[in-house]
């Protein structure tokens, strides 16, 4: 690529300019001539059946324009597509995934399986008529018995969900060697086996969801804003599943988006109701904004995990084997992509960053009355990290060798790439193909332990003893997989994704020699205007200052998949070289004929267009670009315009890792954990912008050390939410953290040509080990090997307590 | 029935009805279209929602609209003239103390306030500052950089470096005094100690 000029620097972003002035334009900020305002009722109830709906009182409420039960709209719009049923079994033993789908209706009609599930719909004049006229709704409810717990609900007795599905059995699914791995456990010199909690977690982005729906009648289209991370997959859902309209009759805008993490990457109820209620009222538009309450009912959680592991290993730390049984909370019914969490991107990632021989891991997808599960920052990679570096802690203690040398004993070696591993991440049963391509853990490790002073840790220990406090050191060394991905292997040939995952980007370069680049990602505050401007800037060589970035209307930009599991960059971003590199061949032809040469004798560099040898008598770009559009003199059989699209499908996943030490001091009189200091060494591979990795990496850390510490969404035993509103649930806050300590190693991806490989979910991935294993040492000395997130006081408090006492500490969540 | 208010917004007196149910936020943003005042939480947890009301910051969800009648209320959209940027507005872009933006305008109009009262803070008074603010994207350390930075910027003269949309080179005319943004009361509120004591390490 050209001599990096943009590329690789700290530059100020070009979004936030109308951010810090409040003139960004969120969902809800959206305000049309004529707007009407959705208004949904929800189920009080977990489960519950719905014997009959009387809307007539709110009809005659005033401002009232119309109400709908399900049953009125059953006839124009389908349930919500899952497009994700838990595939690619790798050849393993365990036969057929069974996957027993029951996804939400736009509005439930027979039934409801979680408290918060919309049941009708009142639109109004203005918001606060639409939600007076909902408190006139009579529901007459038929109550039934509920199950929360993921485990639980296959027990026998445990009240059923869904006929089709067995013991609230949504699917199976295994991976990796039984016999092998229970031979490993055999022969082992030691094994040592737990369960783990990995807690369901409230995604929590600070704005809430909504859309807005406007049907135009002279067309028959429709068009709909709404808070995505995925625009153009909501288009194609909603077209070909829910509304059953042609896919360009649909138009799909996400404006500016206050924050997803994963939330906003699925189909939702409200994103049909609203077009289809704006047909019925002759096209007038309708708004739906939830408020927090429903988001915290009604919008994906993530997590939810009950595992039980047994790790075998040898005397000098060597691990052998990992067996994973693992029950994961689907909720009343499946989201868009709920099954291919913690199947793929948990299951096939379990070995992380060793050379664990014997890996097996089942999976048990479960139905419980709570809302559905999905994708949450990190997405199946936190949970199958958790699993593992726990792991390790758990052999470290259990052999007393330092935690930091059973890593060392079992790191893939830097010669040792390409490695597939046993856990089948690499091999789908139809060939394709992704493997570990790179790495080069020790370094990281080396760094982030001498940044924490791991080798004097004893004598802070001590100094913290004498001051009521037990400190603590926690390691997490992980390895994510990003830059999701080759869409053979993916797909519904492969890992069972709906669809591909190739991403787009068109480049036009106009007449004034301004570039806009539309792309296919989509950005709810990565920065894509900036970073993907800056990729565009450099490999054209023109100010960065002059490439525009469109994305998130499918009116005008290519279709792409859209923006998670750090695949914008990395897939994205490639896209937008591809485009670079057409456009810089056409650019050629064009130079060459204006100068008088021939196209191979004309080079690009930074900008310039020039004869080999000549570039004293160079065209720039932009000369080039006037002389294109205005087309007085084109070569024979080449078009007007510099204007190219680009597809790109990328051939491997990337591969990002890193260490985190934790350092917290636990009250002993308490139970309250502090974190008092914070490392982490990423290796993201090259940094597009340097400032936004580290944003990203800061807000990474805050969530996963918010499920260490803090988070965590629950239900009680009749499946109310207990944690409804940001009064109960804890989203953590400034005065909680100390400045992280941050630094790099440097691997770049061999991937692809800028050596990029995601950044958006290591920090959540990496952290969450860190600060538990650290917590876990802070209480060594009480022989508390484990307990289960989020560490709050109370749970730590009794964890030493149950220890005093003579137990082991284990404290069940 | 309605109730008369009359609130001077941003500089500019401004006469409405208002359904004594309604809240200020929702008059600002439904009313008085300035949608730069987000709506994050239905608790108060948030502080997204942030405005600074005859000088101090409030949470403008906290308030009943007819609450504001007779107050001078200054939204994010207010905090600058057109076209340049209060001290705070260039330190967030030049510290990258935001990502998605959403909580932004609440972030910022409470550090208005709190720069106001303690002009040279730590790390950790701005960190119990914006306790009452949540963001989600940016793990706060940036904020904390953003908020520091403008207390410099601040104490300089008030003189902000950055043009909306331009490029360093342009200086803006001093940051004048807002409306409705008072001088620092008489009596200087007691900062907030950390009750953990901790955070051992700083920037």
């Amino acid at each position: 690529m050209a001599v990096a000029t943009a590329f690789g620097a700290a530059i100020k972003r070009k979004e936030d300019p109308r951010f810090v002035t409040g003139t960004g334009t969120y969902v809800d900020d959206v305000q049309l001539p004529g707007m009407t305002y959705a208004a949904i009722l929800r189920s009080p109830y977990a489960h519950a059946r719905i014997k009959s709906i009387d809307i007539s009182g709110a009809k005659a409420m005033p401002g009232v324009l119309a109400a709908w039960t399900g049953k009125d709209l059953e006839a124009d719009l389908n349930p919500l597509p899952m497009a994700w049923a838990a595939g690619g079994n790798s050849g393993g033993e365990v036969g057929g995934v069974v996957n027993n789908v029951n996804s939400p209706r736009v509005l439930a009609i027979d039934d409801v399986k979680w408290t918060g599930e919309g049941v009708a719909v009142v639109i109004a004049e203005t918001r606060e008529q639409a939600e007076d006229a909902r408190e006139a709704i009579d529901v007459d409810w038929e109550l039934l018995p509920a199950v929360v717990d993921t485990e639980g609900a296959t027990a026998d007795g445990a009240p059923q969900l869904h006929e089709n599905a067995p013991n609230n059995v949504a699917f199976t699914w295994a991976v990796g060697d039984r016999d092998g791995t229970d031979a490993a456990l055999k022969a082992a010199d030691v094994v040592v086996k737990q369960r783990i909690v990995n807690q369901r977690l409230i995604p929590n982005p600070m704005e809430a969801r909504g859309s807005v729906g406007k049907w135009e009648q002279g067309n028959d289209e429709y068009t709909i804003w709404m808070g995505s991370q995925t625009p153009h997959i909501q288009r194609l859902l909603l077209a070909a599943f829910v509304m059953g309209v042609p896919e360009n009759k649909i138009r799909v805008i996400a404006p500016d988006v206050g924050g997803g993490f994963g939330q906003k990457i699925f189909c939702y109820a409200d994103m049909a109701l609203v077009a289809w209620a704006s047909k019925q009222l002759g096209g007038r538009p309708v708004k739906f904004a939830e408020t927090r309450r429903e988001n915290y009912q009604a919008g994906t959680h993530g997590r939810d995990h009950i595992t039980y592991m047994k790790v075998a290993a040898k005397r000098d730390g060597t691990v052998t084997g990992l067996k994973v049984k693992t029950y994961a909370n689907m909720g009343g019914r499946l989201s868009t992509i709920g099954p291919g969490i913690p199947t793929t991107l948990y299951g096939r990632l379990l070995a992380g960053p060793y050379k664990i021989p014997n890996v097996f891991c089942e999976v048990i997808g479960t139905y419980t009355n709570t809302v559905f599960v999905d994708a949450y920052r990190g997405a199946g990679r936190p949970e199958a990290t958790y699993v593992l570096e726990r792991a390790m802690d758990l052999v470290a203690d259990e052999l007393g060798i330092d935690p930091a040398d059973v890593r060392r004993r079992n790191f893939l070696a830097p010669d040792e790439f390409p490695y597939r591993n046993p856990s089948g991440l690499l091999r789908s049963w139809n060939d394709a193909e992704v493997e570990i391509d790179s790495g080069n853990y020790e370094p990281a490790l080396d760094k982030a332990l001498a940044m924490a002073g791991y080798a004097d840790i004893g004598t802070a220990k001590q100094e913290a003893e004498g001051r009521g406090k037990h400190l603590g050191v926690g390691l997490s060394t992980y390895l994510e997989i990003c830059g999701v991905a080759p869409s053979k292997w993916i797909g519904l040939v492969g890992e069972g994704w709906g669809a591909a995952m190739w991403e787009s980007a068109n480049i036009r370069i106009h007449l004034t020699g301004k570039v806009v680049l539309s792309i296919g990602t989509s950005s709810h505050g990565q920065g894509h205007e900036t970073t993907m401007a800056q990729i565009v800037a450099t490999e054209l060589g023109v100010p960065v200052e002059d490439v525009t970035v469109d994305h998130s209307d499918t009116f005008g930009t290519p279709f792409g998949y859209g923006t998670y599991g750090s695949r914008s960059a990395a897939v994205g971003g490639m896209a937008a070289i591809k485009a670079a590199d057409k456009i810089k061949a056409k650019a050629r032809v064009l130079a060459a004929h204006m100068l008088e040469a021939a196209p191979d004798d004309v080079v690009f560099e930074e900008g310039k267009l020039f004869v080999k040898g000549s570039p004293d008598k160079a065209k720039t770009i932009q000369e080039v670009a006037l002389a294109a559009h205005v087309g007085y003199d084109l070569p024979d059989g080449v078009e007007p315009y510099l204007d190219e699209t680009a597809y790109y499908d990328t051939p491997n996943c990337t591969w990002p890792f890193g260490s985190h030490v934790a350092i917290v001091e636990v009250d002993k009189e308490t139970g309250a954990v502090d974190l008092v200091r914070y490392v982490a060494v990423d290796d993201c591979g090259v940094r597009i912008n340097p400032m936004i990795v580290d944003g990203q990496l800061h807000g990474g850390l805050v969530q996963g050390i918010g499920q260490a510490l803090w988070e965590g969404a629950v239900y009680d035993e009749n499946g109310q939410l207990l944690t409804g509103s940001m009064m109960d649930y804890a989203v953590p806050r400034a005065s909680w953290f100390p400045t992280f300590e941050m630094d790099q190693t440097v691997t770049p991806s061999p991937v692809n040509q800028m050596g990029v490989k995601g950044v958006g979910e290591a920090a959540t991935i990496g952290s969450t080990p860190a600060v538990v294993n650290a917590v876990v040492d802070a209480l060594s000395s009480y022989g508390i090997r484990h307990i289960d997130m989020p560490l709050t006081p109370q749970r730590v408090w009794r964890a030493m307590q149950a220890a005093r006492n003579g137990g082991n500490g284990e404290v069940r969540s | 029935m309605t109730f008369s208010v009359a609130m001077v917004v941003n500089g500019t007196a401004r006469s409405l009805e208002v359904d004594p149910r309604r809240l200020l936020v929702h008059v600002l943003r439904d009313d008085l279209h300035l949608t730069g005042t987000h709506i994050g939480c239905d608790t108060s947890q948030c502080g997204a929602c942030t405005v600074v009301v005859d000088g101090r910051a409030m949470k403008s969800c906290t308030m009943l609209a007819v609450q504001a009648d007779g107050s001078a209320v200054t939204t994010i959209e207010g905090l600058a003239p057109a076209g340049t940027m209060h001290p705070l507005q260039a330190a967030f872009w030049e510290k990258h103390g935001l990502q998605c933006g959403f909580c932004t305008p609440g972030m910022i109009m409470t550090a208005v306030d709190f720069l106001e009262r303690t002009t040279d803070p730590s790390d950790e008074e701005i960190r119990h500052a914006i306790e009452g603010n949540y963001c989600r994207c940016t793990g706060y350390q940036n904020i904390v950089a953003a908020i520091k930075e403008a207390s410099s910027l601040l104490r300089a003269g008030g003189t902000a470096s950055i043009a909306v949309g331009g490029d360093d080179e342009e200086p803006l005319p001093p940051f004048s005094e807002e409306e409705g943004a008072a001088p620092a009361g008489p009596v200087a509120e007691a900062q907030e100690t950390s009750p953990s004591g901790s955070s051992s390490s700083s920037s």
